[in-house]
């Protein structure tokens, strides 16, 4: 079920003498010879749940689909668990945008559901009983177990992306990546969707998500990317989210970072939050798209 | 019934039906549009094949139509692919140039042969039982009869094996690409059987009309139903009954039979845009002038409980004060009164309305919102 407590950061370290959960090295990705991922290093140990940071245009979606195989790259290699993502593919769980999908598609929300476990099936053979029950046994876990039989298109926002998770869920992935998963979802079921992701975090696997609210960071996260076309600091949170690395990932957006380390020393949590409102490249500070 | 329309009856429920299976995934795709593209350039195709085999009934032919079929939908993703043009002008750009070559072609090389645009664009359903399939002397049918059958156990055959695969990658491309289903390959497939579908068709309806045959009685099914299984289903069943409607009406009213087939399909797609269950034209307006009733109806519950106990928590619904102090037309008074009355939220007594127990429950919730 469903927990909407408060999210603690957990004392569990991540455990660095497993495999990398991803390693990536002098990794270049480009769309018509315009390069939007420029030689990105990327160490990312098993246990962590972590944030890939930066700027609209910075490349993290690219980022993500790359390190999934959905865009080759110009250059480098990405190795998730120690081995190329073909080899793992069952091991890692994917949930993308939200909007990157028609939820006009004449299916029911336990069928969506489902679909998590049609990589572990293969080709040819269907899902069967006991895969619908694991996927009820998922909707539950992220509270839409009544839904169950709903068109998708009946959903809102945040249900559509809990039933994504859902999907995520029941993939029983080793790795997770996420893209975006609190766009335009309600509060509720952003806290729902960060518990449960701790919930993945505490069981010893990786989860990696594409993030947008710096305010929320070092309460969600404890491994921090920051991306801007370069990767420009990796790490944990306490270790990456500093003024200093903030300004080169976010570059000109300056007169946030200082409010930001204004609101770091306490000073002025107001500002902060204004600040972040006149900016007007952040994609998503509030409602989104939804 | 004469034996000749049977066998017409039978061929047009044929190419219906092997035509919406296909149709349904173009309809979800949002591409329906390249079953237009890739009617018109498999000409090019079967032109290309007709010159090197000389036999208009050589299986070259579509062979050379499908792989046309593919070259259309490959040299459309390359174009949109470069950047330069966008949504459905490549589309444009394509099949009109592979077609206008087809043209050329015909009047250049076969002037002489039936390879006519006309028969490829309109063909006759009319035709059909002239066409025998004889195998050592013995009659076995009409042979578009075998074709288009043939062309339906494919199609269903197909659909059969990949259902599961070509479910996630026409709603989900990227997760279907993520767990290795290849769903540009599924892509690539589905587009084969569109060109040897249409191939198959033009033949007894035209490569015109076998677009509507791809896409109404699949757009129809959409409005009906919120399965995948069941869209296949319906649709079916919607190019049967416009198969059969088209038939009846063509003969009562000497028409064109693969035209009124068509056009049975439109008034097909029509009524079910007028009263599909949840996706109609009727439901629709239905559920907006709830949700406006029962808008109008919260609204006035939440006035009511801010001012319950003072003189404005007792309001009447007749009162113009009503309509006033919520500057309101009476008319949106009275709807909003209605609308509490009848879902039980109001009591009236002696002209005065409040609040029932349940009334401030929806007034709270509302506010909530």
């Amino acid at each position: 079920m469903m927990t909407e407590a408060t999210v603690q950061q957990t004392a569990s370290k991540p455990d660095l003498n497993a495999p990398l959960a991803v390693e990536v090295n002098d990794l270049t990705v480009a769309y018509r010879s315009k390069p939007v991922l420029w030689d990105v290093d990327l160490n990312v140990p098993t246990g962590v749940l972590m944030a890939i940071l930066g700027p609209n245009g910075a490349g993290k979606t690219t980022l993500l689909k790359s390190l999934l195989g959905l865009i080759p790259p110009a250059a480098g290699k990405v190795q998730i668990l120690g081995q190329p993502y073909a080899k793992v593919q069952k091991r890692v769980g994917y949930v993308p945008q939200r909007g990157s999908v028609d939820w006009d598609f004449p299916t029911t929300v336990l069928d969506v559901v489902t679909m998590g476990v049609y990589g572990k099936i293969g080709w040819f053979k269907r899902p069967g009983k006991a895969d619908r029950t694991a996927a009820m046994g998922a909707l539950a876990r992220v509270g839409m177990e009544n839904f169950a039989t709903r068109q998708i298109s009946q959903l809102s926002g945040g249900q559509q992306q809990r039933v994504f998770l859902a999907r995520a869920l029941l993939q029983d992935a080793d790795i997770y990546f996420m893209d975006e998963p609190f766009q335009g979802v309600d509060a509720t079921t952003e806290r729902a969707i960060i518990a449960i992701l701790q919930e993945i975090k505490d069981a010893g696997k990786t989860v990696i998500v594409v993030h947008h609210d710096l305010q929320t960071v070092e309460e969600y996260f404890d491994w921090a990317l920051l991306l801007n076309v370069r990767a420009i600091a990796s790490g944990p949170v306490g270790e990456v989210f500093t003024g200093e690395l903030l300004r080169q990932s976010y570059g000109g957006k300056i007169s946030f970072i200082e409010d930001m380390q204004r609101y770091r020393l306490g000073e002025d949590a107001a500002a902060l939050q204004s600040s972040a409102r006149d900016l007007p490249p952040w994609e998503s500070w509030g409602g989104g798209e939804g | 019934m004469d034996i000749a329309y049977l066998e017409i009856l039978i061929v047009a429920i044929l190419v219906t039906t092997a035509s919406v299976i296909p149709g349904v995934f173009l309809v979800l795709r949002r591409t329906a549009m390249l079953s237009d593209a890739i009617s018109h350039s498999v000409l090019f195709g079967i032109v290309i094949a007709f010159l090197v085999v000389q036999d208009l009934s050589h299986p070259a032919l579509i062979v050379g139509a499908a792989a046309t079929g593919i070259l259309t939908v490959a040299l459309v993703e390359m174009l949109n692919r470069t950047g330069k043009v966008h949504g459905d002008t490549a589309i444009g750009l394509v099949f009109p140039l592979l077609f206008s070559l087809a043209v050329i072609m015909i009047s250049r090389y076969a002037g002489n042969v039936h390879l006519d645009t006309d028969a490829v664009l309109s063909g006759e359903l009319a035709f059909v039982p002239f066409d025998r399939l004889l195998l050592g002397g013995l009659d076995l049918g009409p042979r578009s009869a075998w074709l288009l059958g043939g062309m339906l156990l494919l199609n269903l055959l197909f659909v059969l094996v990949f259902y599961k695969e070509l479910k996630v990658s026409t709603f989900d491309p990227e997760l279907a690409e993520a767990q290795g289903f290849r769903p540009k390959t599924m892509h690539y497939a589905l587009m084969t059987l569109v060109s040897l579908t249409v191939v198959a068709a033009f033949q007894t309806v035209g490569s015109l009309l076998v677009i509507a045959l791809l896409i109404v009685p699949a757009a129809t099914s959409y409005l009906l139903t919120d399965r995948l299984s069941w869209m296949l289903v319906i649709g079916v069943v919607a190019g049967v009954l416009s198969a059969v409607f088209g038939f009846a009406g063509a003969i009562q009213l000497d028409l064109s039979i693969s035209g009124s087939i068509v056009v049975a399909g439109g008034i097909l797609f029509l009524l079910a845009l007028v009263i599909a269950p949840r996706r109609g034209l009727l439901s629709t307006l239905r559920l907006r002038r709830k949700q406006r009733s029962d808008f109008a109806g919260n609204l006035l519950a939440v006035h009511l409980l801010n001012h319950q106990g003072t003189e404005k928590g007792t309001e009447t619904c007749q009162s113009d004060r009503l309509a006033a102090s919520l500057n309101w037309e009476p008319d949106y008074a009275q709807l909003a009164c209605r609308n509490l009355q009848a879902r039980r939220l109001i009591e009236k007594d002696d002209g005065v309305i409040t609040l029932t127990e349940k009334g401030a429950e929806v007034a709270r919730a509302t506010m909530m919102l």
